[in-house]
């Protein structure tokens, strides 16, 4: 009886892989998402010499539950003058784009259990990292849709600054990157950090690594490029009409692409599961793992450092540090990594 | 691949779509959205022969139907930004200073 | 089984189409379209063309759809109350005959494609469609047409913000 169902299902033994390595981690993902809020509020409490959440549970970690769940049982408003389809359709689209861009990064090398070979990413597709971008940039219409759904100006202006913002980053956020791919002369995440066995690109590109740093700051919306969601100026920005679980959408979905973003600067500039100064045993993936872990958790640490340390800069000056500085550089460094690679 | 017909079919079928919109809406914005689609139709068939001859000219001659699609995008939306200045509607039927 | 994908995203790809035209509010024909989009590379993919497919959703569904979104934004434009199917004044015929016209060449195309034997497409390599393989004949062959499509790029820009620019005299 097991023997026939064994054989039965044998031909589509990837797609059950699959299919449990995409639920592992989106079950994963979602649920780093409260700790990181913890992580974030415990850690701005100290930067402002201050205690942050502490009563609920040992050191406050059980504030983001208690959060969550009242936002759950919050009733949901949708206001009459709204466009109910493209207002529902918004925060759905933010948390998927989110969670499928994370699908694609491979978080440490293929191992071997039960004579399978089985890759620490759910897809591993030729065109890696422009996939990441195509499947970021849908990620805008979230925030979009948000804006103009909600009928309400702020959300509008928070709308539009949202998309003029992020469609100048990504070109930064691109070019920075090609750097990296021109010296790997590959397109496949695995692949990139595979050529990074001795020498992290970081050593190599460093003026790309802090123009994707701060593109990737612009692009998550985080401080100090919060614009679209400026409270001061906007009231909540795109998200104003938003309440209950609709709202905490928003914020996982905000939360969950600083963590695809930290875990794409650790592939394409760190060096991913490689470790340089400590050597690390494999144990089957726990090793890897461990080192991708820690890398991306010091750079959502200094994500989270730099929204406490930086006041938000003025919209105008946004749009010309973008255009009129970020910019000329991605392209020079550019033209100098391509002019090395002629000469090596 | 699914038979070449069958790509043909639904290209031809969006073309057409492409064009009912062009002749039947007004809004300018609907209109550019209907090239659009024709674009995309011509697309499909460029890059379905690709597939069947097993070649990439096709392909590339779809990067500059994008690149002329990016292009004709960007100036007809300017032009539609021009023309709410001078009168506060993108209805084509209202810009008919040139007919006599 | 590639029928059994093609069938429903050309089936999607059609209604959304349909949305796009007759849709009251532009909102929801960009939607549509961007929903279009998708369905199309959906539709390149299954043709082994992976990068085309990539491209169409950064650029298509990506760039020039936020384009319109922020037109649509800036404008602020709501649903148009106008009715939509009033033909143009006096060009009822013309409209009628072009419909005509189109449908005839599209029958046309159509028998003729069905006629013609296209059962047997070519045998393909693994690396078809890959990055590496469009890259290489689109900077060796068509090197040219490239470097013309940048020229034209710039073109539209430069011209986009001609237009665009409000006069300071």
């Amino acid at each position: 009886m097991i023997d026939s169902v064994i054989d039965f299902l044998a031909p589509y033994t990837f797609l059950i892989v699959g299919a449990v390595k995409a639920v592992i981690i989106a079950i994963g993902l979602l649920s780093s998402v409260p700790l990181l809020v913890w992580l974030e509020r415990r850690l701005m409490g100290r930067f402002q010499v201050r205690l942050g959440p502490n009563r609920v549970g040992p050191f406050g970690l059980g504030q983001p539950f208690a959060d969550s769940l009242k936002l759950l049982f919050k009733e949901s408003i949708v206001q009459n003058s709204a466009d109910k389809f493209l207002f529902y359709l918004a925060p759905a689209v933010v948390v998927f784009t989110a969670i499928v861009t994370f699908s694609l990064i491979p978080f440490g090398k293929p191992f071997e259990i039960f004579d399978q070979k089985i890759g620490m990413w759910v897809a591993n597709v030729n065109v890696g990292i422009l996939f990441v971008f195509a499947i970021s940039s849908m990620g805008i219409y979230g925030i979009v849709l948000a804006g103009l759904s909600s009928n309400n100006k702020y959300s509008l202006m928070g709308g539009l600054r949202s998309s003029a913002q992020m469609i100048s980053y990504e070109l930064t956020l691109g070019l920075a990157a090609l750097g990296v791919i021109m010296i790997t002369g590959s397109l496949n995440l695995q692949e990139i950090v595979d050529a990074q066995k001795t020498v992290p690109n970081i050593l190599l590109q460093p003026l790309a690594f802090v123009l994707f740093y701060i593109a990737g700051v612009a692009e998550t919306n985080r401080a100090p490029f919060d614009l679209p969601e400026a409270e001061q100026e906007l009231v909540a920005g795109f998200h104003t009409e938003y309440s209950g679980m609709k709202f905490a959408m928003f914020f996982m979905g905000e939360y969950i692409n600083m963590i695809t973003m930290s875990a794409l600067i650790t592939l394409l500039f760190l060096g991913g599961w490689h470790s340089y100064i400590i050597p690390v045993p494999d144990l089957l993936f726990i090793g890897p793992l461990l080192v991708f872990s820690v890398k991306v958790f010091i750079l959502l640490c200094i994500l989270i450092w730099l929204r406490s340390t930086f006041p938000r800069i003025r919209y105008d000056r946004l749009m010309t540090f973008g255009w009129k500085i970020l910019v000329p550089l991605a392209m020079l460094n550019l033209m100098v990594t391509s002019v090395f690679i002629v000469i090596f | 691949m699914a038979p070449l017909s069958h790509y043909l079919v639904l290209s031809g079928i969006l073309f057409t779509i492409g064009v009912m919109g062009v002749l039947v809406r007004r809004n300018a914005i609907v209109v550019f959205m209907s090239i659009e689609i024709m674009l995309n139709a011509v697309n499909i068939s460029l890059i379905a022969f690709d597939r069947y001859l097993g070649q990439h000219d096709g392909q590339i001659f779809s990067f500059m139907v994008m690149a002329v699609a990016a292009a004709e995008v960007s100036v007809g939306l300017a032009i539609v930004i021009a023309m709410f200045r001078n009168k506060p509607t993108i209805n084509l039927d209202e810009f008919n200073l040139m007919k006599w | 089984m590639e029928l059994l994908i093609f069938y429903p995203i050309a089936a999607l790809a059609v209604v959304l189409a349909l949305f796009v035209v007759f849709n009251k509010s532009p909102i929801g024909s960009a939607v549509s379209l961007i929903g279009l989009m998708l369905c199309l590379a959906g539709v390149f993919i299954g043709l082994s063309a992976h990068f085309v497919a990539i491209l169409q959703v950064i650029i298509y569904a990506g760039a020039i759809m936020v384009l319109f979104m922020f037109v649509i934004m800036l404008l602020n434009l709501k649903d148009d109350d106008n009715v939509i199917w009033k033909s143009r004044e006096g060009n009822t015929l013309l409209t009628v005959l072009t419909g005509f016209l189109v449908l005839g060449i599209l029958y046309k195309i159509i028998s003729i494609t069905l006629s013609a034997d296209s059962s047997k497409p070519a045998k393909i390599m693994e690396s078809f469609g890959t990055t590496a393989e469009v890259g290489k004949s689109l900077f060796t062959t068509y090197v040219l047409p490239f470097e013309v499509a940048s020229i034209l790029l710039l073109v539209a820009m430069v011209g986009a913000l001609v237009l665009a620019k409000t006069k300071i005299d």
